[in-house]
């Protein structure tokens, strides 16, 4: 039997990785800027969180406040995610490197620093895993209200997530007002569609760039932030997060550059990568590895279809992967 | 005060053409300097001093007649994926697929190889497992390219999730094929009989794949530079519109390179589990795509070029995964090396397309 209510929270907490990566990702492209450096800033913002949770926790000891557990592991957090989107701005905004290559060496970058910082603590800690458990951490990130557990289903499905959850979703939903309703947005946006054009209009292009690149870079490492410490019960190892950084990449055009249908996409897609666990396969546990395919399959599919409605509105920002050089007007 | 102008610090306009020894230089600098920076982080972390990091680097990778052979192999399995990369770019085909072509390639060889040993003679064998696996890596390659051609589908996502859909299939049959049962992994396949292994030239199993990357490296030059099609996929990349203008058919070169794509990709597969690895898992192309598309890109499309960048990071990636099994962390410590020479890299491409004039210069030329 199908158990959903056991099923929806688990999809959520699957999806809010994807929905901080895809939320970042969505309004760095609305600056022009293809950052294919997702994933390796989302390993880096995890890391560095767990770092500065891991430092904390030796620190402390057990007279942990409960102020400093949570803001230690989110500002360690930030800085990470923001000194890659600083290095991914500085190559591509002020060198006019090409975005896909920088991107691509971000990820590789990224991932690299995950696993070796990973790999080093879980040296330090001298555990016998390969993993290291920061569970007083996670036990305050993750806190839920008081009385969630009381209302049975209904807390369960809505109120049994961790703040962070919780502040993706707000996030998103800051972030599709400041696009669509203030000025600020439309600014990004005419950045975004013409460069030049902005450029004349008075907007500083390059300023705007390094901003929303950088913010869309904290955003996204918030992701990596999350998944090691709220999904994962404060348990890193070695590249457990996988491919979840171009799952996000891939539901921004899913979600036609939408941050607040990126809220449902997510989910849903955090459904998918959960339904082999949910459909029963016996034994035969060949066919659960063709099931793990299903969400690649459904983002090629859903590639096509974008690309086959191919609706004025629903384009990518025209300069979406361009430099930018004032002088080539 | 009004018409007072206030100059920038400093102007940056587009460089015409730079002399080649010029932009040499810049390059070698931007190296240099990255393998300073390099040298620094790693005696940093793990307390020697830089020159004995350098050498551990260098035995690393030319230590013992063994290891320089295994170099070798890596370098020609990277640089076989970044020659099949290449075309595609030049035709801004953003095709990040290049492990899942691999490995489908990989997967073709293999699945000959356990389906019909003992059934067939082993030159029979080889040509099946040819033939299998260059279909199976263009077919992942055609897909995409399709798509591109008739909708104009993201290309960089779909070759990217089709590596997924690859590694999945894989696994799939990696547990279906399991060998011996329940070890969950396909061991070395026909270990005793050898059918489906290439033979050694010369006992070493790793001369083969060496010849072909050469080769292949010589016929690719020619066929970007000097051929028609080349031709086409370089009008392709410059401008659509003035490629259908002058009459070339966009959607068949697409599909064309494509296909030429997959089918290198495709042969690199086949060599992998034919001549050097004899086993299918789902990390047996290991990132090689990716690294492909840095190579390819850095070296600007040019084969000969292409040895030199792919030299470069596999001498870097070897070389960290020397330092770090002789001080016991994991190997990841060669992506971060890897990582900062690729941000240098990048980076010098600005010195050699703009030109900056500083403030002091710019007065003096005023006056």
């Amino acid at each position: 039997m199908f158990d959903i209510v056991a099923f929806i929270p688990r999809a959520v907490v699957q999806g809010i990785p994807l929905l901080f990566g895809c939320v970042g990702e969505t309004i760095t492209e609305k600056s022009g800027n293809l950052n294919l450096g997702t994933p390796g800033i989302m390993y880096v913002g995890g890391i560095c969180g767990v770092i500065g949770a891991f430092l904390y926790e030796q620190k402390a000891g057990a007279h942990m406040i409960g102020f400093l557990a949570i803001a230690i592991p989110i500002l360690c957090c930030l800085i990470g995610s923001l000194l890659m989107g600083l290095i991914y701005c500085f190559l591509t905004v002020t060198l006019r490197a090409n975005q896909n290559v920088t991107g691509l060496a971000m990820t590789t970058f990224g991932v690299g620093i995950g696993n070796f910082f990973g790999g080093s603590l879980i040296k330090l800690s001298g555990a016998d895993v390969p993993s290291i458990a920061l569970s007083k951490t996670h036990a305050f990130i993750s806190a839920t209200l008081p009385f969630a557990k009381k209302l049975g289903w209904f807390g369960k499905i809505f109120l049994s997530y961790g703040f962070l959850a919780y502040a993706a979703i707000a996030m998103a939903i800051i972030a599709a007002i400041m696009l669509k309703k203030t000025r600020a947005g439309l600014n990004l946006r005419a950045i975004g569609e013409s460069p030049a054009t902005a450029d004349a209009a008075g907007i500083s292009v390059i300023r705007y760039k390094y901003i929303v690149t950088c913010m869309g870079a904290m955003i996204a490492g918030l992701g990596g932030l999350y998944y090691v410490m709220d999904f994962a019960s404060g348990v890193w190892s070695n590249d457990a997060f996988g491919d979840r950084g171009w799952l996000a990449i891939a539901l921004v055009i899913f979600t036609i550059w939408r941050p607040n249908i990126a809220i449902f996409a997510s989910i849903l897609f955090g459904g998918l990568c959960i339904l082999h666990m949910f459909i029963p396969t016996g034994t035969n546990l060949a066919v659960k590895e063709l099931y793990k395919g299903i969400p690649y399959l459904v983002t090629i599919i859903v590639l096509i279809i974008t690309s086959l409605r191919n609706k004025r509105e629903n384009q990518p920002p025209g300069s979406l992967g361009l430099s930018y050089f004032r002088e080539d007007r | 005060m009004y018409n007072t102008i206030k100059t920038p610090l400093v102007h940056i306009t587009r460089r015409k053409d730079i002399v080649w020894y010029r932009a040499w230089l810049i390059r070698i600098l931007a190296i240099v300097l990255a393998l300073i920076l390099c040298g620094i982080i790693t005696t940093f972390v793990v307390h020697i001093n830089p020159i004995e990091v350098y050498k551990t680097m260098i035995s690393g990778n030319f230590g013992t007649t063994r290891k320089i052979w295994f170099m070798g192999q890596d370098l020609a399995t990277l640089l076989i994926i970044s020659l099949a990369l290449a075309p595609a770019f030049r035709m801004r085909f953003w095709n990040l697929g290049g492990d899942g072509q691999a490995l489908m390639g990989c997967f073709g060889a293999a699945a000959c190889m356990i389906l019909f040993s003992g059934s067939v003679p082993n030159w029979l064998m080889l040509i099946m497992m040819f033939a299998a696996a260059l279909f199976c890596g263009m077919l992942w390659a055609v897909i995409p390219a399709f798509f591109k051609a008739k909708w104009n589908t993201n290309e960089t996502l779909f070759t990217l999730m089709m590596n997924y859909l690859a590694t999945q299939i894989i696994a799939f049959f990696v547990v279906v094929w399991e060998n011996p049962k329940g070890s969950s992994k396909i061991g070395i396949i026909n270990q005793r009989s050898r059918i489906g292994w290439l033979p050694e030239i010369g006992g070493n199993k790793y001369i083969l794949i060496i010849i072909v990357a050469i080769v292949l490296a010589v016929v690719m030059f020619i066929y970007m530079r000097y051929s028609k099609h080349g031709y086409e996929i370089a009008v392709v990349g410059e401008s659509e519109p003035t490629a259908r203008y002058v009459g070339i058919k966009v959607k068949k070169v697409i599909l064309r390179t494509l296909l030429l794509s997959g089918a290198i990709c495709g042969l690199a597969g086949f060599l992998m589990v034919s001549s050097t690895n004899h086993t299918l898992t789902t990390t047996l192309v290991g990132g090689r795509g990716f690294t492909g598309v840095m190579v390819a890109w850095l070296a600007k499309f040019n084969p000969f070029f292409m040895i030199l960048t792919s030299f470069l990071l596999v001498f870097l990636n070897r070389g960290a995964s020397e330092i770090s099994t002789m001080f016991g962390f994991n190997d990841s410590f060669g992506a971060i090396l890897t990582g900062i020479i690729l941000f240098f890299i990048i980076g010098c491409e600005f010195f050699l397309n703009y030109e900056m004039h500083f403030r002091k210069r710019a007065k003096k030329e005023v006056e």
